[in-house]
């Protein structure tokens, strides 16, 4: 509380009521965020009378500090006094909910929305709904599209004349003359019918919702697809084929195909929202449109639903729906023009194979597999390689194995590097399904060669590659296969190569515990102590820090310390301090 | 044909109403405007100019003391849009000259607009402020510390009311998206997306993201010496959001639709008018490059401008603009040497009334046209400091074209070629019009009778 007689105490918050008004952003920032503290100090009354008021005002600051006042004042019923005087923050909210920044607005009505739930019924109607008005009629649509999200939150807790004039606003905003407005609305549709008594579900929503479907502009009509999901669960089976299914059959096949490409991205929500006998009268037929639409956008985005399609249809009818209507479309798909479109199939058809089982998969979805794993875009085969596992409780990979390893070859081996990047992520999850000898007689080479690939990204990249596969196969392996190659770097004649030789052992010491790594690794690392390049050099005091806590202490005494005190004293400055942080961190000294 | 009523329906004469910029003969180039746009209720008007600087004017409102002085405007906010910038990688130096403004519909008490150079878009936010935070803690009014010790009391500052204080800042900032000089930015009537064309290629971009926008137009060749056209100026429709429009050097102009596929490369529409063989020359195809085109407000009509002429085209009809305004075609004898000295590749821009019942373009020698689309008259005018008394009437211009010259007409020959005007702008609802000559902005309004 702010006391009477000279307290130091009140020079922080002095400081911060300052810097709500410095000219750096970021401490009017961290002044903002600060605000409960200042609250706090002014006690609830000043807070209101005061500090509530100036931020009202305060809206011409930038986005971020607007974003985080939007934020705080949402949890400040408190400091003003609790919920009986929560009505004094609707004020600052309400000049945030009307500017143009989405950001900061939509902050703003989620801060209102939050404190409207701490209004008692009677401030809500004399205070909130008002506010609610306001935004509703205001002149600009900044103000009218934050009105949109305030509706769903009275309407439960008002009378019924209120109610009424409730509905009667959403309805003028949902015919607003500017787009962004029926944008808002249609996109709170959904949200507003759940609160609605069914009744008027059917008496206001439904007509509204027919509007904004056929709304002449498709940025509009696209969100009343995303309702469609929340307005198809309000209502009773009975009442959909009447009220809901000739707007979504409209969209299925509207003229713009953002509007079906929304269908498309909504498929498995509107096929759950509409039930098992719609589902295979209407949506298996409207899928298989999409998955052959003209535009490939749509055709991407029905072939990333085929799996969720087809895992949600009803079970009775589910193989038979599949394997008559979807299969053939997907085997389209595999051929596709277009890229996006297969890598999209490629990322889920997998997943169809525990659907349809161990002999459907061999007879119908294999060869489908294997076309992909021979695609010419990388994308398509990495997607099928990543997704590997569901195939493997299927049928085995084995199966696959035969096509699979000349993929994965020419995947390694492919000239952007990021392609080779993604897959030697793959690695370890490979290593795993296919089984040590497989990986030891085909892979283990690919492995080692990435170690000298010309791109650091990859070399970086595999040599945590090698230290996954140590946790799969175990530090004896790791001995009998990779460590010995791993250590020959060391006498390579780029010093890149024997650079990587430290970083890799960076990475393995860990994992193939202490004795491997003293007995094999240490010598290794010492030797190279004396490189010629201070970048090797330096590198291997870094990785005598990085391994120190491995080794035990009379290794540390006897080896690592000598070593790196002849490198603290290195003609090359780098070396020399990268060797005293060593010594000073493994507490040599 | 007194005086020539171009624009409504009432007769009436065009008037001088004011001049911006300086008087002096020596221009300097960074002052010379390089576009003009009013908003959409025509309370603002921009300027843009080569020196990357955004002028506002406002106009102020009628006042009861100055019963003559009908709504002029003034100086608003100006501010430095673009700055020179180099590319390093491509040793190419990006100019700040601003190629287009664009006002966005009006979201809240402030006012928004997109500038755009050869390369960068930005969208500026121009707000007042009439308040000013007073008091602080750890100092007094003068500005002197306070003893940290002695604060006894938390002072919250309070707002006091100050003079209007016009700001404009930079809100985004959409770069690194074309390879070729923009030539053309327009809003969606959606409110959200805008497009920007270059010569190669058209983006349509979200005007809340600038990390990414989608290429919806790209005529750039495989191999580049396959290249016979480029895109000249492209627009949205006014009412449809599907539809854009984009013109082309070859005098044509293609209609696509958004609706039917994601990349716009197959138009729906394809306007050409069939070349007349007789008058087939060597600048045949230069002169029918398109150097603007416009929709009309109604959104049925769009007009194109080429380098002797405006037509109007029917949305409906493919084959032929329904109408075809010259604008100089004395100039098509002296094609040649307007071709020596680059004047031919000038590119004139043209706009509609806030009715669509009159058109209005730019010549040379400071003279700009307009035409009737109803009574098909036209009137040449002027935009000179001769006659700049206010509410001086303009007089109509006559250039001879063979013949006898007759009093008050004006020989081609003597016409002055580095006068030019491209850029003019209408007033949305009212006869009021802005006229960039040069360094000098003219602003006439009509005078009803």
């Amino acid at each position: 509380m702010a006391g009477a007689e000279g307290d130091d105490s009140l020079y922080p918050i002095a400081v911060l009521i300052d810097e709500l008004r410095n000219e750096d952003v970021q401490l009017r920032l961290n002044s903002i965020k600060k605000l409960s503290t200042i609250a706090l100090a002014l006690g609830v009354e000043r807070t209101r009378t005061e500090l509530l008021p100036f931020l009202t005002d305060t809206i011409y600051d930038e986005d971020e500090v607007l974003l985080a006042l939007a934020e705080q004042l949402g949890s400040f019923t408190v400091l003003v006094g609790g919920p009986e005087y929560v009505h004094c923050l609707l004020p600052p909210l309400e000049s945030l909910a009307t500017v143009e920044e989405t950001v900061v607005r939509d902050k703003a009505v989620e801060s209102l929305r939050k404190i409207s739930q701490e209004h008692s019924p009677v401030d809500l109607e004399v205070h909130f709904e008002p506010l609610v008005k306001r935004l509703a009629c205001g002149d600009w649509f900044t103000s009218r599209t934050s009105a949109c999200g305030l509706f769903s939150v009275c309407y439960p807790r008002v009378s019924s004349t209120v109610k009424a004039e409730i509905r009667q606003h959403f309805r003028t905003l949902c015919s607003d003359d500017t787009p962004m407005v029926r944008r808002a609305a249609a996109s709170k549709l959904g949200e507003f019918a759940k609160v609605l008594e069914l009744d008027y579900v059917k008496s206001d929503i439904i007509p509204l919702f027919t509007a904004l479907a056929s709304d002449e502009q498709d940025s509009v009509r696209l969100l009343a697809v995303e309702a469609c999901v929340s307005i198809a669960t309000l209502l009773p089976q009975e009442d959909l084929e009447a009220l809901v299914m000739p707007t979504l059959r409209q969209a299925a096949e509207d003229k713009s195909w953002r509007v079906r490409y929304m269908v498309a991205d909504k498929f498995s929500e509107l096929q759950k929202a509409v039930g098992p006998e719609i589902t295979k009268n209407d949506l298996v037929p409207a899928f298989q449109n999409l998955l052959k639409d003209c535009e490939a956008e749509v055709r991407a985005a029905a072939a990333n639903k085929v799996k969720e399609f087809c895992e949600n249809l009803p079970e009775d009818s589910r193989e038979t729906i599949i394997m008559t209507h979807v299969l053939p479309c997907v085997k389209e798909l595999v051929s596709d023009t277009n890229q996006h479109v297969k890598s999209a199939l490629a990322s889920v058809i997998m997943g169809l194979s525990t659907i349809l089982g161990k002999d459907n998969t061999v007879e119908h979805l294999l060869p489908l597999f294997l076309a992909q794993l021979k695609d010419e875009c990388p994308e398509v085969r990495l997607n099928i390689i990543s997704n590997l596992d569901c195939v493997n409780e299927v049928i085995g990979i084995r199966q696959l194995s035969q096509s699979l390893l000349p993929a994965i070859v020419e995947l390694a081996e492919d000239a952007k590097w990021r392609v080779r990047l993604a897959i030697i992520e793959y690695m370890p999850l490979l290593a795993g399904q296919l089984g040590v000898e497989f990986f030891d007689e085909k892979l283990n080479s690919l492995c080692m060669a990435w170690l000298v690939d010309h791109v650091y990204a990859i070399r970086e990249a595999a040599t945590c590659n090698l230290m996954k596969l140590v946790e799969k196969f175990g530090a004896e392996w790791a001995q009998n296969t990779i460590v010995p190659k791993v250590l020959s770097m060391s006498n390579d004649p780029n010093y890149l190569h024997r650079m990587t030789t430290l970083f890799c052992i960076n990475a393995l010491s860990e994992v193939c515990g202490q004795e491997i790594t003293t007995k094999h690794m240490l010598p290794v690392v010492l030797k190279m102590a004396s490189d010629q390049v201070a970048n090797v050099r330096f590198n291997v005091a870094k990785c005598l820090q990085k391994i120190g806590p491995v080794l035990d202490s009379s290794a540390l005494q006897a080896e690592v310390k000598p070593v790196l005190e002849i490198l603290a004293t290195d003609q090359d400055m780098d070396v020399k301090y990268f060797a005293q942080e060593a010594i000073s961190v493994l507490t040599l000294a | 044909f007194a005086g020539g009523g171009v624009g409504g329906g009432n007769d009436f004469q065009w008037c001088f109403s004011q001049v911006k910029g300086a008087i002096d003969e020596d221009v300097a180039e960074a002052d010379i405007i390089s576009t003009v746009e009013f908003n959409y209720s025509g309370e603002l008007l921009a300027t843009g100019d080569k020196g990357g600087r955004v002028v506002i004017f406002q106009r102020e409102q009628e006042s009861k003391n100055r019963p003559l002085s009908r709504g002029e405007y003034n100086v608003y906010s100006t501010f430095q849009s673009h700055e020179p910038e180099f590319d390093y990688l491509k040793s190419l130096e990006i100019e700040e000259k601003i190629n287009k403004i664009r006002w966005l519909p009006q979201q809240n008490a402030a006012h928004f607009l997109l500038s755009t150079n050869d390369k960068t878009i930005k969208l500026w936010k121009i707000s007042e402020r009439d308040k000013r935070a007073e008091g602080y803690n750890l100092k007094d009014e003068d500005g002197r510390l306070r003893d940290p010790f002695r604060i006894t009391t938390l002072r919250v500052p309070v707002l006091m009311p100050m003079d209007l204080m016009v700001e404009a800042s930079p809100r985004r900032i959409f770069a690194n998206a074309h390879t070729y000089h923009i030539n053309s930015i327009s809003v969606n009537s959606d409110h959200e997306t805008y497009l920007s064309a270059d010569d190669l290629r058209i983006n349509l971009w979200h005007l809340e993201i600038t990390d990414r926008s989608f290429n919806i137009v790209d005529i750039k060749p495989a191999n580049m010496e396959e290249l016979t056209e480029v895109i000249t100026a492209a627009e949205c429709h006014p009412h449809q959001c599907n539809v854009f429009v984009y013109s082309s050097s070859k005098g044509t102009i293609r209609l696509c639709d958004m609706r039917a596929a994601a990349l716009c490369d197959r138009h729906s529409k394809f306007f050409e008018e069939p070349e007349d063989p007789s008058s087939r020359s060597f600048f045949s195809e230069i002169i029918s490059s398109i150097s603007d085109v416009k929709f009309s407000h109604s959104g049925r009509y769009m007009m194109t401008r080429d380098y002797l002429s405006v037509k109007v085209w029917d949305l409906n009809m493919e084959n032929r603009p329904v109408e075809t305004y010259q604008v100089h075609e004395y100039l098509r004898s002296k094609l040649c040497s307007l071709y020596e000295n680059d004047c031919i590749f000038d590119k004139f821009e043209c706009c509609w009334n806030g009715s669509d019942s009159a058109i209005m373009t730019g010549s040379y020698n400071n003279f700009f046209r307009m035409f009737d689309r109803n009574t098909r008259r036209d009137i040449t005018l002027e935009a000179s400091r001769e006659n700049s008394k206010p509410r001086a009437m303009l007089k109509p211009r006559k250039v001879c074209t063979g013949g006898k010259r007759k009093k008050d007409e004006i020989s081609v020959d003597s016409l002055d070629f580095n006068k030019k005007i491209l850029h003019t702008a209408w007033h949305p609802k009212e006869n009021v019009i802005a006229v960039a000559a040069t360094n000098n902005l003219y602003i006439f309004q009509d005078k009803i009778n």
